[in-house]
């Protein structure tokens, strides 16, 4: 099989792009660049077009241009349905391919699979995935066999997606804004910003779910990769900020600090399984996090207090209203 | 004092107030968003955890109390009118803003409100409901509410709760009527569970309404452009659930896993909540100072989980006599090495039953297990890659190159896969927490609602000790 000139697919404003590396002494070894970190569209074309072709993965390098990620927000494209194919899907699609791509059919799963993992930092992503399909064209067993070393290293890579994608939808922290430069549009109320740093590309992903949940919110949260802001109608997508970029700390926090802070049980110390599922790395971007060195200093002492404290007698009435009266916080702390 | 001030103080007394109650799921309920409304809110089938205490706890709600003056005297409480804590009550506006305020930070899935009982169980309620109310129709709000029930409010009170809230919850308290009469003796406990009788039939009664109306067909007559059919009234989506104190009386863990049993059956409760009884400022003088090893609370909590997802039943689960479960080890491996003639298991052949049973392999496990092994034998690679602890599956199970041999009887089996733990000390409470990450299970307050089924779809499978 000779090289063969790519096929750009004009009809595609925002598919990926083959480009063939020139490297006579491997004649049948293809390069891909793909548009930014997430192209699924363009892995799934390339993808089809290699299988058509029989380019075996271990002759395929891919490159996702992660440092492109930026171009990527101009098209918030989630299509999902096709390319890969699901039966049929390749006739409606490009009509250039229909003529040569035969109907590749793949588990459903795999396509869910596919879209999650391409989330993923590790840059060996493309192949992996490549490698699955071609397995799963050649090797019948491979779909009955969960516990393959490529399936469970897939499956690996996106169970840390989505465990990436669970923590930011915990862990943003948005900050009502008095700044002028957030002060923005006349409609609607204050602006609410957070600064968040995920480990995989998932902020394209994640947005919508913060759009349904804050629909009458005007908010933007800020990572090193991109930003998204939704004015209450739309998405818009834009390039990574800096933290410096965020709003500080807004009047309100302390209540939620407060809250933190009386919600803990110093009876109970446990830093060990708070850590497993709030991992220290994201302490710098919690602002309840500063609390947690003091609160455990001062346990110990605390329930030892409580349990010294000899038993106070029992009153049987209802003391009077004290709202007025409320405890220092050294009172409290001393409880 | 200026308002801030003041509302902060009242939320540390209130926050304070209600932290010893566990729950905090906030999982379960219908899907919803705030697309289409006027407020804020979504819910999804598994909950969030947006923080973790020191204690270790999930915190996915925001979970105060109304107020803590209290008219009974129910001993172990820190709440009880006999107490000498600090006393606030909030305003209903004042919760509704507070929840509104840390939901729009996104540190909270919702609210979670409970209450002392104050003037009667029905003003109690009244006020409660009004909150729920206030949140749902003044300000559209779609995240999650759970509210505490208070024992005896009127059935009325109950189904408008049921209408604004995702889960109701009556604690049972202690596991039985006698030990509630004992240190609660204010509390009914026949008619709390009068009430959670209540409840499930609202609960079951909204769900065949709302089955009835997707199954039923719609026939549009001439002439008419949309047939709507009425939604039926929610009740509670998220069901009902309950909390009992572990270690204020002398109850044992056969007792109360026998409750629980019939709590499930009895009222079909999504959860029950073991709380050890921690030590509470300004203890009364008739209750134990000294907690129970909080690995008890653990161990129920694994044994709870036993009879949900693994098939064993609730009366075999504690061995012999004592009536005690095991603290060195977890019961799902006291359980096989007191029943080593069912092994070992061959991983290749044998039944899901028997394979929930075998101690390491948890449900993902068994099922990754039983799909593989249509296609070929299962080896111990395999296990390796099911990432379950190999030391402790190892001697229970035959694969097609791998028998335990003599080491499933040999005697010494018990203390080397749970090697007796140094003794803990009162305040060594790491050591309950790397004792359970060293079994390979989720820590035990990560087994509340909402992380259990956050990691249910997202963490890899935590294989089961």
């Amino acid at each position: 099989m000779g090289l063969r000139k790519p096929r750009f697919d004009t009809a595609e404003a925002n598919a990926g792009q083959g480009l063939f590396a020139d490297q006579p002494a491997f004649t049948s070894f293809r390069s891909i660049t793909l548009r930014g970190a997430v192209d699924i569209d363009g892995f799934r074309q390339a993808a089809r077009r290699l299988m058509a072709e029989q380019i075996r993965p271990e002759c395929v390098g891919w490159h996702s241009g992660d440092d492109t990620a930026r171009d990527l927000f101009a098209s918030a494209n989630q299509d999902s349905a096709e390319a890969l194919g699901e039966a049929g899907a390749s006739g409606g699609r490009g009509e250039s391919d229909a003529g040569q791509t035969p109907v590749l059919t793949v588990p459903a799963e795999f396509l869910q699979l596919c879209q999650t993992v391409i989330l993923h930092s590790d840059a060996g992503r493309f192949g992996l995935l490549y490698r699955l399909l071609w397995r799963l064209r050649h090797e019948p067993a491979l779909r009955h066999d969960p516990l393959d070393a490529d399936r469970v290293q897939a499956r690996h890579m996106a169970q840390a997606v989505q465990r990436d994608v669970h923590k930011m939808k915990a862990f943003v922290r948005f900050r009502t804004v008095q700044d002028e430069a957030f002060k923005t549009r006349p409609a609607g109320g204050p602006m609410h910003v957070a600064w968040f740093e995920p480990e995989h590309h998932i902020v394209q992903a994640i947005a919508p779910f913060f759009a349904k949940r804050f629909t009458q919110m005007r908010w933007a949260v800020l990572t090193p990769e991109c930003s998204v802001e939704w004015n209450g109608a739309t998405l818009r997508f834009g390039p990574g900020a800096a933290k410096a970029d965020a709003p500080p700390a807004d009047a309100g926090e302390h209540l939620w600090l407060t809250y933190y802070r009386s919600t803990f049980n110093p009876a109970r110390l446990k830093l060990k399984a708070m850590q497993k599922e709030m991992p220290r790395r994201y302490w710098k971007n919690l602002p309840e996090a500063e609390l947690i060195s003091g609160l455990a200093a001062g346990a110990c002492e605390r329930s030892a207090a409580m349990i010294d404290q000899p038993p106070t007698l029992p009153r049987r009435r209802i003391p009077a209203p004290r709202l007025k009266a409320v405890p220092s916080d050294a009172a409290r702390s001393a409880g | 004092m200026s308002i801030h001030h003041q509302l902060a103080s009242k939320l540390a007394i209130l926050a304070d107030a209600a932290k010893y109650d566990a729950s905090c799921a906030s999982s379960g309920t219908s899907q919803r968003d705030s697309v289409g409304g006027k407020g804020i809110g979504s819910t999804e089938g598994s909950g969030i955890c947006h923080s973790y205490a020191p204690d270790g706890r999930c915190i996915s709600l925001l979970k105060i109390l109304l107020t803590n003056f209290c008219r009974y005297d129910c001993l172990y409480c820190v709440n009880r009118v006999s107490s000498n804590v600090p006393r606030a009550r909030f305003r209903v506006d004042e919760v509704v803003q507070l929840t509104l305020d840390f939901y729009r930070r996104n540190c909270i899935e919702g609210l979670f409100l409970s209450s002392g009982i104050i003037q009667s169980p029905d003003y109690t309620m009244e006020l409660l409901v009004e909150v729920a109310r206030s949140l749902r129709e003044d300000h559209d709000f779609r995240g999650y509410i759970h509210l505490k029930t208070i024992p005896d409010a009127s059935p009325d009170l109950l189904a408008r709760a049921g209408l604004h809230a995702d889960r109701l919850s009556i604690n049972v308290e202690l596991p039985t009527v006698e030990g509630l009469q004992a240190l609660a003796p204010e509390k009914d406990g026949v008619a709390i569970r009068r009430s959670m009788a209540q409840l499930r039939i609202g609960i079951d009664d909204a769900k065949a309404a709302a089955g009835d109306a997707r199954r039923s067909q719609i026939v549009s007559l001439p002439r008419s452009l949309v047939v709507r059919r009425a939604t039926p009234p929610r009740f509670a989506p998220g069901g009902q659930s309950t909390q009992m104190i572990v270690g204020a009386d002398a109850t044992d863990d056969r007792t109360i896993l026998q409750a629980s049993a019939s709590l499930y059956s009895a009222y079909r409760l999504r959860r029950v909540y073991y709380s050890a009884f921690s030590p509470i400022p300004d203890a009364s003088a008739r209750l134990p100072l000294r907690r129970p090893p909080l690995l008890r609370e653990h161990r129920l909590y694994q044994a709870d989980w036993l009879m949900r997802f693994y098939g064993f039943a609730h009366d075999e689960i504690v061995p012999g006599a004592g009536g005690m479960l095991a603290l060195a080890m977890d019961p799902k491996l006291a359980w096989a090495l007191g029943h080593r003639e069912q092994f070992p298991v061959d991983l290749n052949s044998a039944a899901r039953e028997l394979l929930l049973r075998v101690p390491g392999l948890g449900i993902k496990a068994v099922t990754r297990i039983l799909q593989s092994r249509r296609g070929r034998k299962l080896r111990a690679a395999d296990l390796l890659r099911l990432h379950v602890p190999l030391k402790r599956v190892l001697p229970f199970v035959l694969l097609a190159d791998h028998h335990p041999g003599a080491s499933l009887d040999a005697p010494g089996l018990a203390s080397r896969l749970a090697p007796a733990p140094a003794q803990a000390g009162l305040f060594d409470v790491s050591d309950a927490a790397a004792s359970s990450s060293s079994l390979g299970l989720p820590a035990p307050t990560g087994l509340t609602g909402a992380a259990a089924s956050a990691r249910r779809s997202t963490a890899p499978e935590l294989s089961w000790a």
